[in-house]
């Protein structure tokens, strides 16, 4: 019953070896760190080939018109800059596609999360995979040659030959594997315990599905919504191809429209004369657009956090 | 899969398109030396691009075309990225100061010429005939027409439905100067597009649509839509190359040019054989990409043009 | 004993329990059927319409202005080329970022959570904001202009957080009981990484990277950016003018001349055929190395 004095000896100043620096470690730890600064880079290249010409564009159009003007007419001679119609009419597209892909993705996510047998899980998702390869041009493609011609002549809709509901349906469609997928991965990770508490209780599977299993899911089915709606106010060839160019500020889905991206992509089309108004009104409307997803991208992360249900 | 194999996998892949696509440019050089680029307006572009793919055929180099817009060819042609700059306009004068203050010494060719040719859907049957004072009524600046019975009240009440030239377009620019009486001058609550071949799309698709574009992308699709005759103070005049070569039809038949920069010219004889043939074959090339083909006498000063910068 | 009475909302009357069962049922079939039947009727719809303009022609030929002659052998090269330089700049970048973040980064620097939570952002950014960047800096920044370079470093970033998210869950999925074990017998972090960690994360990443892969190459929007240019008839060099697969889909559905609508549609179908067959590649990786710890 010694004390522990006695018994450990004491480190002195030099008993200690100094641990050996291992210069290869160091340098790969600092290559490393390069390869993951590219990402940092890029952010900051994006934010700073945006940001530098929007200041010019803002020093000649004033921000309040820009940014409550109802009217887009950059380029005419009596030059118009207001946003409104561009932003309108991505929220319409937006809007609509989320009304299309949010349903029927849950739906498809709690199939394949509670319903459906392994075998067909293990065909389905990467049926669903393919749908989300699709190039965007293919889609947009479709949604001009079959979807409108559809609209008109089947279903009587009378729709523009460009018009926001064929672009809206399409881009619904395609995100539905963005919903389906990362709702079900969500779904997935709710232990079952839960699930068979609920069975155990007498609750059928339609009642542990949507009482138990996505109420815990929650999170991340939100994050999967936002995700989504994002991806959509982000989609440029579809609406191009399809939803036209039109800036005005309509909600009927009927109509022709044009978005920010589309007419990005339309002014863009590689020339983007140097230092003229046109070069900065896409800077402008790019920032608008970059803004508006990293809002909802952050709104996401935090809503995420807020609702997460951490098991054990 | 051990990361050896991966990594050599990678690799491998690396190597070989490097390879591939450094010695993909051999077999498809240009006979003169250097590849041709040329960008601007696309009411011209389908003639350069013609005009380049049937000189390929006969032994000739490659040409690039872009279109851009008269105006943005334009502007990356007094940056000195372009050889060849396509415009349904006469080069205007900030552009002239743009190429000055540039350095960037050019000479004017025209190679065609156009009738810009309004359309409207194959069902409208009343409006066969428009005055230019209608076509301003539609177009001008706060202009508030959106039904033809506004245009003409003997016109059915139709819905106007407007689709027309993005304002980067030489198309626009001479339009608006022909039609509003100034360049840039137009309402601009209308489908807007560099790419003509967009209105047609949408003028095809619309019972109550107007448009306005080049001659041959109305008869690229004669089939598909209707083109309107203009009374210019002398009568309906239907567009057409002998309209439009005669001068009867006013004021909306215009010339087409390529730009050409001098120190291109100078530095690659590409670029000279390719303008030369452009010129001589100019006839067949129209017919074909259905222009309005010059004379014999307009091609010859466009030659001479040619041989006085590249003497 | 007495009998426990049920919750009312468990209890519920047995049919019309069955009933709800059935509608609920049938809506959620009703979703799949949708959206896999509108992936059916696209593929159909493409593939009957493009189908009499697939020759070898189209495969092998320059584009023309005559729908008969037109190919699109520089299109179809230059996707390739693109695709085989995003491979080779994202893969690793992407790999080496995970690997940082994973094993090396300390979470408690601020700069590591802000490289995390930037990754994320950069995932949900368009991409035809990449394709501005792209214009700024890769264009005219460092000015080598609208060439094949140029298109693969832009596709490159667009799909670098993708990249990025994928291998960090192939590398996280691997145990710590490797890493211990390994660092047991007095490995150091690199060799830890380089003989263990890695080999074993390898076919998540093959995976997540030619899905990546996949969607680069069907990218148009960024490309239209940086000018593919209209009509290019000769074979794309790495420092050269190009024209991809994508952005000529684009440019033939502008004709109105239904020709041009139908090559659109046999452009499509290649594109769909480059894209799935990788798709199917990915696929085919996960099922065969898929491993249990």
């Amino acid at each position: 019953m010694t004390t522990a004095d006695a018994t450990v000896a004491q480190p002195t100043a030099t008993a200690l070896p100094r641990k050996k620096i291992r210069w290869g470690e160091q340098v790969v730890h600092l290559v490393l760190f390069v390869a993951a600064a590219v990402s940092v880079l890029t952010t900051v290249g994006i934010v700073v080939s945006l940001v530098l010409p929007a200041l010019e564009f803002f020093g000649e159009v004033s921000p309040v018109d820009f940014f409550t003007g109802t009217t887009w007419a950059p380029l005419f001679l009596d030059a118009h800059f207001g946003v409104l119609p561009l932003v309108v009419g991505t929220l319409v597209i937006s809007f609509w596609s989320a009304l299309v892909a949010f349903p029927l993705g849950i739906g498809v996510a709690i199939y394949l999360s509670e319903y459906a047998a392994p075998r067909a899980t293990a065909f389905l998702k990467p049926v669903l995979e393919i749908l989300a390869a699709i190039p965007t041009v293919v889609l947009g493609y479709f949604a001009l040659t079959f979807v409108t011609p559809f609209l008109r002549e089947q279903l009587g809709v009378q729709v523009e030959i460009f018009n926001a509901l064929s672009a809206s349906l399409v881009l619904g469609i395609m995100l539905i594997p963005t919903v389906a997928t990362l709702s079900e991965d969500a779904m997935a990770a709710v232990p079952r315990d839960l699930r068979d508490g609920g069975y155990a209780l007498g609750a059928d599977k339609l009642q542990v599905s949507t009482r138990i299993v996505v109420p815990a899911a929650v999170s991340g089915i939100i994050a999967a919504f936002v995700l989504a709606f994002s991806r959509a106010v982000g989609e440029t060839m579809i609406v191009l191809i399809a939803a036209g160019q039109l800036a005005q500020i309509t909600f009927d889905p009927r109509e022709t429209i044009e978005t920010i991206t589309a007419f990005i992509g339309a002014t863009g089309n590689g020339d983007v004369p140097t230092g003229s108004i046109e070069y900065k009104t896409i800077f402008a409307v790019g920032l608008t657009l970059f803004v508006m997803t990293l809002i909802m991208n952050l709104i996401s992360i935090r809503l995420v956090r807020k609702y997460r249900e951490v098991y054990e | 899969m051990t990361t050896r194999a991966l990594l050599t996998l990678l690799g491998c892949l690396a190597a070989l398109s490097l390879v591939a696509v450094g010695c993909g440019g051999d077999d498809d050089s240009s006979a003169g030396g250097g590849l041709i680029t040329a960008d601007g307006s696309s009411t011209v572009g389908p003639f350069t691009t013609k005009a380049a793919e049937d000189w390929k055929a006969d032994g000739g180099g490659d040409v690039t075309v872009g279109i851009s817009g008269t105006g943005g060819g334009f502007e990356r042609f007094c940056a000195g990225e372009t050889d060849i700059s396509n415009a349904s306009r006469p080069i205007d004068e900030d552009e002239v100061t743009l190429c000055e203050e540039a350095g960037v010494g050019y000479i004017e060719l025209r190679v065609a010429t156009d009738a810009l040719t309004n359309v409207v859907n194959l069902e409208n049957d009343w409006a066969t005939c428009l005055t230019v004072e209608q076509l301003n009524a539609i177009w001008k600046p706060g202009s508030e027409v959106d039904n033809w019975n506004q245009v003409d009240p003997s016109f059915p009440n139709v819905p106007l439905k407007l689709y027309g030239a993005g304002t980067d377009s030489g198309t626009f620019d001479y339009f608006t100067d022909v039609i509003n009486g100034e360049e840039g001058a137009s309402r601009s609550d209308f489908s807007a597009t560099e790419d003509d071949n967009v209105t047609v799309q949408g003028v095809t698709g619309d019972r109550g649509a107007l448009g306005y574009f080049g001659l041959s992308y109305f008869e690229e699709n004669s089939d598909a839509l209707k083109a309107v005759e203009v009374d210019g103070g002398n009568g309906c005049v239907a567009p057409s190359a002998e309209t439009a070569q005669d001068d009867t039809y006013t004021p909306l038949s215009r010339p087409l040019f390529m730009y050409v920069k001098v120190s291109s010219l100078e530095d690659n004889e590409a670029v000279g054989e390719f303008l030369r043939y452009a010129l001589e074959n100019q006839n067949a090339i129209a017919e074909e990409a259905l222009y309005v083909p010059l004379s014999q006498e307009q091609i010859d000063e466009q030659l001479q043009k040619l041989d006085d910068a590249t003497a | 004993m007495t009998s426990t009475a049920l919750p009312s909302s468990i209890q519920g009357g047995k049919p019309r329990r069955a009933w709800r069962n059935r509608v609920f049922k049938l809506a959620m079939l009703f979703c799949m059927f949708v959206a896999f039947g509108t992936l059916v009727v696209l593929l159909v719809d493409t593939i009957v319409t493009g189908w009499p303009a697939l020759s070898e022609q189209l495969l092998t030929g320059l584009p023309s202005t005559l729908p008969e002659e037109a190919g699109a052998r520089p299109a179809i090269l230059a996707t390739l080329y693109l695709g085989a330089l995003v491979l080779l700049f994202s893969v690793p970048i992407g790999v080496l970022t995970a690997i940082y973040l994973e094993e090396y980064a300390n979470r408690e620097r601020w700069w590591n959570r802000a490289i995390e939570v930037n990754i994320q952002n950069l995932a949900a950014v368009p991409a035809i904001v990449y394709g501005i960047l792209g214009l700024a800096f890769i264009v005219r920044g460092i000015g080598v202009g609208r060439v094949v370079l140029a298109g693969g470093l832009i596709l490159t970033l667009v799909v670098l957080p993708t990249v990025v998210v994928a291998s960090r869950e192939a590398i996280r999925a691997v145990p710590d009981s490797i890493r211990q074990g390994a660092f047991a017998l007095g490995a150091t972090k690199w060799q830890v990484v380089w003989r263990q960690v890695l080999p074993a994360a390898i076919p998540g990443i093959a995976t997540g990277s030619i899905l990546a892969l996949s969607r680069a190459v069907g990218e148009t929007a960024p490309l239209i950016m940086v000018g593919a240019i209209t009509y290019v008839a000769f074979n794309p060099t790495l420092l050269g003018p190009y024209t991809a697969l994508p952005v000529q889909i684009y440019n033939w559905t502008k004709q109105p001349d239904a020709d041009f609508q139908t090559l659109a549609a046999a452009g499509a179908i290649i594109l769909l055929v480059i894209v799935l067959s990788m798709n199917a590649v990915a696929i085919f990786l996960r099922n065969r190395y898929r491993k249990q710890w």
